[in-house]
């Protein structure tokens, strides 16, 4: 979890200093404020994990002596197949094709958008097929 | 939903072995599995760098003569368009990011599969009918996008650029770039919390250190990007004016917006295959990775250094910081130079094999030295005011992207046996090689002296000029030699269908990759061996070696560990 922290945090750093050094050399505003956003996106989940780094134990990831036995147990749950990504990216397929050939591409672009929506939730909360 | 266990624990269930699941386009449609998301990826991308090739073929065919007229002027405007943009958003990038990482980081780091498997599955879809949306550009009236593939303003406005063309250009640019966000989340999620036991961030392969640095750029880069394109979208339909001087609007904006994500999307096609190559060049020589931290604090570099640039795409507009931008590409050379000395480092004194995928890589790093050299020229502002726009340009970048062109050959011969369980014809892949990498530099270096002589970028034709003539004719031989590469490929695809197995690890691997079946079973793994070192397969086939932290070379006189892995 530290060395995570830190290579965001590294980064976020820099970036927050170039943006400085930018905005007072050049006086620019777009690429001083995309150079400030990058900075924040590199702190908001750098600070989350520097403050977990502190308070929780080494996980058998991080610890350079752990034994696979360690890492015994459910390491995560994962659906098998599922059709709601398919559907969804139609819907979405269909939504940007409303933006060049009219808008009622968009009927059946967020109709299916809406379904896949519900249908991966419910998949999720049920647990999904195999 | 499967809970899944640990490996060890794994392996005594063997329902994983025998998962059964739809088959046929069912199976496509709906697999969650990384490995099978990756395969259609790969095939996706493969296919569209063939038509992105195809239209570089017509373009080259074009300019053979002068004053030629094979295509008009509105036709060629689309060609280049399409050419760029099929092989920057829909070849290089997916190929580096959605093909080789989706299949192989999660397998390289002993995880199940990537961390959000249904969110993987999504960008799967969206950069299919991304690609889609953008290739039918060619289908409707007025034909495709003919703007460039960088849509500068004013000339991708709707009076400069109307129809449907531009704006389905747009669209896959929003599906495309939803797609990479999407796997860059994966990426970082797989990477931070779904690591085997013992495999700690500095003992994680090189091509999955590269990965994370690049999931971490596109999650930089890319929403501006998106963004950019709904602002143009605005400006060309809702009549906003954010980049019309007419309204009080700023044209550069865009060039900003553009290429603030422009060049982090340069790192992030280039580091993948930097990856790549130094897992084909450490395994093809025999020896660990030289200098192992070294790589990762330059990857790091790059990756900060890479979103301080973007302006010396503009340093002809006459209102970027001239000095900044310099400085800071200029800089970018001192850890891609660490690189390329380490790639040296690890060939040096190796036991090297120059199988097809060693030979790929070798030729990844001539063409890239080449690239890389003269960017150098170009991040210079008195150089670049000289040869801005012309075919200099054309030529750097074309031998980096041709560079990792190379690099993904070799990646689909090294991990080609891996994700398909049979090895391709040696062979023919050789001789693919060669006229791959002859053909590279067959027909970038003309355009490097073209572009001296003052050829500008983007022009369909040209007047009779005998030096600049010759010199097209000898670039187009060479964009025949690539095509050639290109069909000894696909014969060889066929001709090694399912001929030569390959073995759980043809090549002595390195890395966790290798430990597993090939192809890898359902979640991956049966067993994990001990991980004590970057290189945990070859620590377990080598028990004479003792784990090598970080590139020491033990003498292979200690006793044999005895840290048998957990069956």
């Amino acid at each position: 979890m530290r060395t995570e922290a830190k290579v965001l945090l590294g980064l976020g750093l820099f970036f927050g200093v170039m943006s400085a050094v930018y905005w007072n050399w050049g006086h620019e505003n777009a690429g001083s404020v995309m150079m400030f956003a990058g900075m924040l996106l590199c702190f908001v989940p750098g600070s989350y994990y520097f403050w977990w780094s502190r308070r929780m134990r080494a996980r058998p990831e991080d610890d350079p002596n752990a034994t696979q036995a360690q890492g015994a147990g459910v390491v995560g749950a994962f659906p098998g197949t599922s059709i709601w990504p398919f559907t969804l990216g139609m819907g979405a397929f269909f939504v940007v094709l409303a933006l060049v050939f009219g808008i009622w591409f968009l009927i059946p672009g967020l109709g299916l958008v809406v379904w896949a929506l519900f249908g991966g939730t419910a998949e999720g909360r049920r647990g999904g097929s195999q | 939903m499967t809970d899944v266990l640990d490996p060890p624990i794994a392996a005594e269930h063997h329902e994983h072995e025998e998962h059964h699941g739809p088959t046929g386009i069912l199976k496509w449609m709906t697999s969650t599995d990384h490995k099978v998301i990756g395969m259609s990826y790969t095939v996706t991308s493969v296919i569209m760098m063939v038509i992105g090739g195809a239209l570089a073929e017509v373009i080259r065919a074009q300019l053979t003569t002068s004053n030629n007229s094979l295509v008009s002027f509105a036709q060629y405007n689309e060609l280049f368009t399409m050419h760029g943009s099929v092989m920057i958003y829909l070849f290089v990038g997916p190929f580096a990011f959605g093909a080789l990482a989706n299949i192989i980081v999660p397998i390289q780091i002993g995880a199940p599969d990537m961390a959000f498997p249904r969110l993987n599955a999504l960008s799967y879809w969206l950069y299919l009918t991304g690609s889609i949306t953008m290739l039918s550009g060619f289908f409707v009236a007025g034909g495709a996008a003919n703007f460039g593939w960088v849509a500068y303003a004013p000339l991708s406005n709707s009076i400069n650029t109307p129809g449907a063309g531009a704006d389905l250009w747009i669209g896959a640019l929003l599906l495309t770039g939803f797609s990479a966000i999407f796997t860059g989340v994966n990426l970082c999620a797989t990477v931070f919390y779904l690591r085997a036991p013992g495999m700690t961030m500095f003992r994680m392969p090189i091509f999955t250190w590269n990965l994370l640095i690049t999931a971490i750029l596109i999650l930089l880069a890319f929403p501006v990007l998106t963004a950019g394109l709904i602002m143009l979208y605005c400006d060309r339909h809702f009549g906003t004016h954010i980049f019309s001087v007419q309204g009080g609007g700023v044209p550069v904006l865009w060039q900003h917006i553009f290429w603030f994500w422009g060049h982090p999307e340069v790192y992030i096609l280039a580091l993948p295959f930097f990856g790549m190559v130094t897992e084909i060049i450490a395994v093809f020589s025999r020896k660990p990775v030289f200098g192992y931290k070294g790589m990762v604090f330059a990857t790091l570099s790059i990756g900060a250094l890479s979103l301080g640039v973007w302006a010396h795409h503009m340093f002809t507009t006459g209102v970027v910081l001239l000095p900044f931008f310099s400085i800071m590409s200029l800089l970018i050379a001192v850890p891609t130079g660490i690189k390329m000395f380490n790639w040296i480092g690890t060939m040096w004194r190796g036991e090297v094999w120059f199988s097809t995928a060693m030979l790929m890589a070798v030729g990844f790093l001539i063409t890239f030295l080449i690239g890389g050299l003269t960017g150098i020229y170009l991040a210079s502002p008195p150089l670049d005011f000289f040869t801005h726009d012309t075919y200099f340009v054309v030529a750097h970048f074309h031998s980096i992207v041709m560079a990792l062109v190379l690099g993904a050959m070799g990646g689909l011969y090294y991990w080609g046996p891996k994700i398909t369980g049979y090895l391709l014809n040696e062979t023919i892949g050789k001789i693919q090689f060669w006229f791959l990498f002859i053909g590279t530099q067959v027909f970038t270096l003309p355009m490097y002296l073209l572009g001296l002589r003052g050829m500008p970028r983007r022009v369909a034709t040209y007047v009779l000029h005998p030096s600049w003539q010759v010199l097209n004719q000898i670039s187009t031989v060479g964009a025949i030699l690539v095509g050639v590469s290109t069909v000894a490929f696909m014969v060889n695809v066929v001709y090694s269908w399912k001929k030569y197995p390959a073995g759980d690890n043809p090549w002595d691997g390195h890395t966790l990759e290798w430990f597993t079946t090939s192809p890898p079973p359902h979640h991956n793994f049966y067993r994990l061996p001990q991980i004590r070192s970057e290189r945990p397969t070859w620590d377990y086939n080598h028990p004479g070696h003792t784990a090598a932290e970080h590139g020491h070379h033990h003498e292979p006189h200690q006793e044999p560990h005895d840290e048998v892995p957990v069956a």
